[in-house]
């Protein structure tokens, strides 16, 4: 699998390129501050630069704003008063907060659970190739490459009530019609949905890690009479767990700030408002939330954007931990 | 490896089983192609072939969402060309140059894919209603390429750490400048990640929808066919017809991605491990 090298190779290039800069022109002297860091500034600069206005800016503004009260009238004007954390207390203080992280909770662990489970499964079946298997591997990406207004409208049709497809199969076998996208199943509506986008990732990553497990580990486990499931257990399992644990880890950031998805289908109105939704509406005054907040959809948002912070530091330590 | 030749029956039954497991995963595609090619009237009946397939739909697509295509167009090919151009100098110093704080840079770009979009969008609306650049095309370019960038980066630094070292020793002995090494040496060499970074870069921009309904809701026809597929669901019209076919169309970009460059993609996917 030549060519999928050169992608598992940026999965670790946060660290690995510590190493990899080792044998770089110039690295195996000492650090000290020559000729070369300077080109490398010079080179870097864009990037640099870049990083400060189009990511560190804006994020320093959205934490302000959460410190600051932001109305319409003081968001045009600009002197909105400093609370310091009143919002943040406000917030966690509001009727939906609590059902909503519940939510959350629910959309980011049985999606990332079946997900995983499928994407496993599938990928142990593609794990030895078979004729096709190079075509239809290609094939399970599309979900993934589709833009996601393609796929989200496309399920919103499937489950209409009355002429979705779903509902016309479940018929058949004599299940009344479901309201899919009523507020009290429209969480399970847009999990089921999401589980669908992330099947293929999944597949992918796993499918990379099941390539770099040696073959001679089966074919000896074979020979002393292992069967099928005890292969399984006794080796896919335990040398993929560094995959599995980087996976599920990433799965979990972007599981956790999924908006266009929900939106399109629901517009995050039920059960199926999650913290991200719900900071979407309340910015925008849509949905779920007909007064634009700006404040209070910076907290959720300092809220998710911390995590995502945390999970940064969390992925760095388990790769260190797996490069030892 | 066991060749396939001992096991011939035992690869087919294979085969049969992941024809059926790829029919049922892309059983959703199958049904916008189908939708968006039934007669109006009978689109409610749900028939699983299109009976008196008809190009209606589409016809009255090409006339409603052809500036909302035009414009993604330009939108991606303006979020790849800003991507590569901030990405691929800073690939090449991360993997060949002494980069103070390289530790530090590298986290940063591995929490930046993890930051959400949401997040970003709340920080650029009011940067962008502040410098009057709300509803721009120019505007919404800059907000993609956030989308891009990270990735490029690591990508480009993960392969340009693997063109052999005397090459580069080479261009320096004979008195290359390190922009003309990176110029003439490094970048023809990385022809295919700059390929596998401009088509993801144009898919992302083309598919964004978060920054889109925020920062260019009020472009008109300057807006890209994600706000086009959007405003057929705003309407509530309920022409499934239309919205299945512009569905479609807003597709294209991913089959001619399959298509044309899949070893491309096999690479980027699993660089995806840092994005969704």
């Amino acid at each position: 699998m030549g060519s999928v090298a050169p992608g598992a190779m940026a999965v670790s290039a946060g660290t690995g390129a510590r190493t990899r800069g080792d044998t770089a022109s110039g690295a195996r002297r000492p650090r000290r501050f020559g000729p070369s860091s300077w080109a490398a500034l010079g080179f870097l600069a864009p990037l640099l630069a870049y990083l400060l206005v189009l990511y560190v800016y804006p994020l320093v503004v959205n934490v302000s704003m959460s410190l600051h009260r932001f109305t319409r009238a003081t968001f045009v004007t600009g002197d909105a008063p400093f609370v310091g954390f009143d919002i943040y207390r406000e917030v966690f203080a509001m009727p939906q907060f609590w059902p909503t992280v519940r939510q959350t909770a629910v959309f980011v662990v049985v999606s990332l659970v079946f997900q995983y489970g499928i994407g496993l499964a599938l990928a142990v079946f593609f794990r030895r190739n078979f004729p096709l298997s190079g075509v239809l591997r290609g094939l399970f990406l599309v979900p993934w490459l589709l833009p996601i207004i393609v796929s989200a409208t496309t399920w919103q049709w499937m489950m209409d009530p009355d002429s979705g497809i779903l509902n016309r199969f479940l018929g058949l076998f004599g299940v009344d019609p479901v309201w899919w996208l009523n507020a009290h199943n429209s969480l399970m509506s847009v999990t089921i949905a999401n589980i669908w986008l992330g099947i293929p990732f999944n597949l992918v990553i796993l499918y990379s890690g099941l390539q770099n497990i040696p073959t001679d580990l089966y074919e000896a486990a074979s020979i002393d009479g292992a069967g099928p499931w005890r292969l399984f257990r006794s080796i896919t399992m335990p040398l993929l767990r560094p995959v599995s644990a980087i996976t599920l880890l990433l799965g979990f950031v972007y599981t956790l700030k999924v908006v266009d998805i929900i939106w399109i289908m629901t517009m995050g109105t039920g059960s199926s408002q999650t913290l991200a939704t719900w900071a979407y509406s309340m910015a925008f005054g849509k949905g779920a939330s007909a007064v634009i907040r700006y404040s209070e959809a910076s907290v959720v948002g300092t809220i998710l954007l911390v995590i995502a912070l945390v999970m940064g530091f969390v992925y760095i330590a388990v790769q260190r931990r797996q490069e030892r | 490896m066991r060749p396939t030749s001992s096991a011939p029956r035992r690869a087919w039954w294979k085969t049969a089983i992941g024809l059926l497991l790829t029919a049922l995963m892309l059983f959703p595609v199958y049904w916008m192609v189908n939708v968006s090619l039934t007669p109006r009237a009978a689109i409610r009946d749900g028939g699983l072939v299109p009976r008196n397939p008809t190009l209606d739909h589409y016809a009255v697509v090409l006339q409603h969402q052809l500036p909302y295509l035009g414009t993604s167009v330009i939108i991606g090919l303006g979020t790849v060309l800003l991507t590569l151009a901030i990405a691929a100098p800073s690939g090449y110093a991360l993997s060949r140059l002494v980069v103070p704080g390289r530790r530090v840079l590298s986290f940063a770009l591995i929490v930046a894919q993890m930051v959400p979009a949401i997040v970003m969008s709340l920080g650029f609306y009011q940067i962008y209603s502040r410098l009057d650049i709300l509803d721009t095309v120019p505007g919404l370019i800059l907000a993609d390429s956030t989308i891009a960038v990270p990735f490029a980066v690591m990508l480009f630094t993960a392969f340009m750490a693997g063109i052999p070292n005397e090459l580069l020793q080479a261009a320096q002995i004979d008195g290359a400048s390190r922009w003309r090494t990176f110029r003439s040496i490094v970048m023809p060499m990385s022809r295919n990640s700059a390929v596998t970074v401009g088509l993801f870069a144009f898919l992302w921009a083309w598919s964004d929808f978060l920054f889109a309904s925020t920062l260019n809701r009020g472009g008109g026809r300057w807006r890209p066919i994600t706000m086009g597929i959007y405003d057929y669901i705003g309407s509530q019209n309920q022409e499934w017809g239309p919205m299945m076919a512009t569905a479609v169309l807003a597709s294209v970009p991913t089959a001619i991605l399959l298509v044309v460059a899949q070893r491309y993609i096999a690479a980027g996917v699993t660089a995806g491990a840092v994005k969704d």
